[in-house]
């Protein structure tokens, strides 16, 4: 069986496009996929293929969760242990899991058949607690569902929406997601045929006049990146599109991709027209099984169909899309560490300046967007008369994805217009809290967010509201938490996956993230010390203040609100005068 | 020439150094750990951070570009507080005894090696698989010079990597095989910039750093 794997593998080298370092990452997925890991002598044979130092292969294997240096098992059970899957009881679940298969965390069966390992958020977070059984997601679990999970039976996700004011989700339930026909009857690639009668300036004055910022989290206007690209006049750009949605409490990104692909690959080629870009690359995340074989599809249906290839609908554009998988790594959606991964490296942040719009993938300009603002560009673009007109008619860029999640009726993602009170997201929409329970705390943004203050339970959902209040809806995530939880064991679960996630490259993550874990599971355990409050503070603020990336610079946001919020949680009462 | 102004001195320097060399001409000592003047870069020690007006974020002064009105605090309370909590939570993670400039830093900023005493500190196995030098791990503070030299700055050897991810980073070879059994070719560059003695020539080891063999 073996010898037919190597041959397997053999095969693939025969079919890629060049034997070089970017194919890496794909190459040890499949190696991955083949053998259940990648061994030494595997290892060698890729390095020589695509002409990568054995060292450098031996340290991507081991930044990436999916990628192993020793043996796995037929069947790999990973069950999310973030917040919010945590919050629902993964860890039970977990638990049960390995009491019943006899086994360890993270150590295969003697006879090679199962590992169970915790996994990072899922993207199921409407769903939780969720788990992947190999490639097949498993929703909604309880203590009683662990034979589904040994035996990988799927079920869910649903992926229901929820909007009064749909915009990019108006063709949800109209159209068979993969029927590019269907798409094209609801209004699909209108916006791409308007864009190809469209000066480049108009195009970006368009987009800059509609307001639309990055949907990723960031919020960086739109028009600007694109702005930044155009003017630099290149030969050679890229697009890329950021599909490694891994944000806790976020899972917009999957259903966009599951119940309207091709409107974000219209984006993407509106933008690739914009730039001249003849090659683009989405980036979805390893997780997302699902996505990628839709994507496959998509692709594929779109060269049948003259979207993708050469001279595109007679325009003169020739451009392709590629898919790349991550391997298990939060910080490949930092849109640098993202291009490292591209190219074949650990998914390191870079330093900026120099910023993606100078030298981004393989040192080229480059866009680099979120699924859901590719998706919203098509719309506005498709829009024309109205955003060329009337600049103000979508600001702020009309309506948001919001992922509705944690102790609640309706958990889902919801298309509401910006400027909804997110008090009314939660009882109008979500349906208020389950059992009728009151709100302990709500946390805006994902692990990466804040803790909202009480005062602010009514606030205006629009980024500038929020802005004044200190704080930021982020890829646009809203957890509930009920009375009866626990603040510290939501602060642990996060701690714990800042833990898991940091890069490790500046010293101000790599070790804060460690260190506040450690104390606020030292807290959770057996009450605060002395100076927690102060080391959390001082370790917090540096964290924000000087790691490299948004990575470490949000890492400690959950515990600075949570400070603000219930100081008391953090303080020592043996001492007086304490802090 | 750009003129810019470092904790309110105004300084006229060239446009395309940085924060830190301008620093250096006018007699303003900022701290660097993983800094080495002979190789690129790579911002991760962050020990050198300042507060640009303006800036949201510190920004590293060894690869942020000087511009012409920039205003730079070097030693503001925000910039203490990292440089101090830095060096702190690294005495926590490793051991930074055979590391003086480390230690110099530590006196300089008040920093209390105790805050994080709690923490669990990395610990490895001393290397010895070799005739010329030792791998003392539990000293690593993972500045990545060694990886660097290693590897497109210096000697092209590429016998080092990381591994891991996050504070369960560590340096180490193919598959963490014996350096004899790697592309290692004892170039001793990566000797020469360690900055901690966790590696150190195997003759050397114990004068240095007081441990025994």
């Amino acid at each position: 069986m073996n010898n037919t794997n190597e041959k397997k593998l053999e095969d693939f080298f025969n079919k890629l496009s060049e034997r070089s370092r970017t194919h890496l990452l794909p190459t040890l997925l499949k190696a991955q996929e083949l053998f259940g890991y990648i061994s030494e002598n595997t290892a060698l044979r890729i390095g020589e293929v695509l002409k990568v130092p054995a060292a450098d292969i031996y340290g991507v294997i081991e930044f990436y969760s999916l990628l192993y240096s020793k043996p796995t098992a037929e069947t790999v059970i990973r069950v999310c242990t973030s917040p919010l899957c945590s919050l629902k009881g993964s860890d039970k679940i977990k638990k049960a899991l390995l009491e019943k298969l006899d086994l360890q965390e993270g150590i295969p069966s003697t006879d090679g058949r199962f590992m169970v390992e915790s996994v990072q958020c899922l993207g199921l977070c409407d769903h939780a607690p969720a788990a992947m059984v190999n490639n097949t997601t498993v929703c909604d679990l309880t203590e009683n569902s662990i034979d589904d999970l040994i035996n990988g039976t799927k079920s869910g996700p649903d992926n229901n929406t929820y909007s009064n004011h749909p915009v990019i989700t108006k063709r949800f339930g109209k159209i068979d997601p993969l029927n590019i026909e269907d798409f094209i009857r609801e209004g699909g690639f209108k916006g791409f045929a308007h864009a190809l009668t469209f000066s480049k300036d108009e195009l970006i004055y368009a987009v800059k006049s509609s307001g639309l910022k990055g949907r990723g989290g960031a919020a960086f206007p739109t028009g600007l990146k694109e702005q930044g690209v155009v003017q630099g006049n290149n030969s050679e750009a890229y697009v890329v599109c950021n599909a490694d949605e891994s944000e806790p409490g976020t899972f917009k990104d999957r259903i966009m991709m599951s119940r309207d692909p091709y409107s974000v690959l219209e984006g993407i080629l509106i933008t690739a027209y914009l730039i001249g870009a003849k090659k683009g690359y989405i980036y979805i995340r390893g997780e997302y099984q699902d996505a990628q074989v839709t994507f496959a599809k998509v692709i594929e249906n779109a060269e049948k169909a003259g979207y993708l290839g050469d001279n595109i609908q007679g325009s003169g554009l020739s451009f392709n899309l590629e898919i790349r998988s991550g391997a298990g790594a939060y910080i490949c959606g930092e849109e640098t560490a993202l291009f490292e991964s591209i190219e074949g490296r650990r998914g390191i942040p870079r330093n900026k300046p120099p910023f993606p719009v100078e030298s981004g993938l393989f040192g080229k300009p480059t866009i680099i967007n979120n699924v859901e603002t590719f998706s919203y560009l098509a719309r506005i673009v498709s829009d024309k008369k109205k955003v060329i007109l009337s600049p103000n008619a979508l600001t702020p860029s009309g309506t948001k994805l919001f992922c509705l999640s944690g102790d609640i009726v309706r958990p889902g993602m919801y298309e509401l217009p910006f400027g909804i009170k997110l008090n009314e997201v939660i009882n109008d929409w979500g349906g208020g809290l389950e059992g009728g329970r009151a709100i302990k705390a709500i946390i805006l943004g994902g692990a990466s967010g804040s803790f909202v203050p009480r005062e602010h339970w009514n606030i205006a959902l629009d980024q500038e509201t929020l802005r004044a209040a200190g704080l930021s809806m982020g890829s646009g995530v809203i957890m509930v938490f009920n009375e009866t939880r626990d603040i510290r064991n939501i602060l642990v679960d996060i701690g714990n996956f800042f833990y898991h996630e940091s890069c490790g490259k500046c010293y101000p993550c790599q070790l804060g993230t460690q260190v506040q874990q450690e104390i606020i599971s030292n807290i959770k355990r057996k009450g605060p010390g002395e100076d927690d409050f102060g080391r959390l503070e001082d370790v917090g603020l540096t964290m924000k203040d000087s790691s490299l990336c948004g990575l470490g610079q949000t890492a400690s946001s959950a515990v600075l609100s949570a400070m603000v919020i219930w100081p008391e949680l953090f303080r020592s009462t043996d001492k007086v005068g304490d802090n | 020439m750009v003129t810019l102004y470092l904790d309110d001195i105004k300084v006229d320097v060239d446009e395309n150094i940085t924060i830190l060399e301008a620093a250096e001409k006018v007699g303003i000592e900022i701290p660097t750990i993983c800094f080495h003047e002979r190789l690129t870069p790579p911002g991760l020690c962050r020990m050198c951070v300042v507060e640009v007006e303006g800036a949201r974020v510190l920004l590293p002064s060894c690869i942020t570009k000087v511009r012409d009105g920039m205003k730079v605090k070097t030693d503001s309370e925000r910039v203490v507080r990292a440089r101090r909590t830095i060096l702190e939570m690294l005495a926590a993670s490793t051991d930074i005894s055979g590391a003086p400039e480390l230690n110099e830093q530590i006196k300089e900023y008040s920093a209390d090696i105790d805050r994080f005493k709690d923490s669990e500190k990395r610990t490895f196995p001393v290397k010895d698989d070799n005739p010329f030098y030792m791998r003392d791990y539990s000293k690593c503070i993972l500045c990545e010079r060694c990886v660097q030299v290693c590897s497109a700055d210096i000697q092209f050897s590429y016998a080092l990597t990381t591994a891991g991810r996050g504070y369960t980073n560590h340096i180490t070879t193919f598959y963490d095989k014996k350096l004899p059994e790697t592309s290692c070719v004892f170039c001793g560059n990566c000797v020469a910039v360690c900055p901690t003695n966790a590696l150190i020539a195997s003759n050397e080891y114990g004068n240095k750093t007081g441990d025994t063999k």
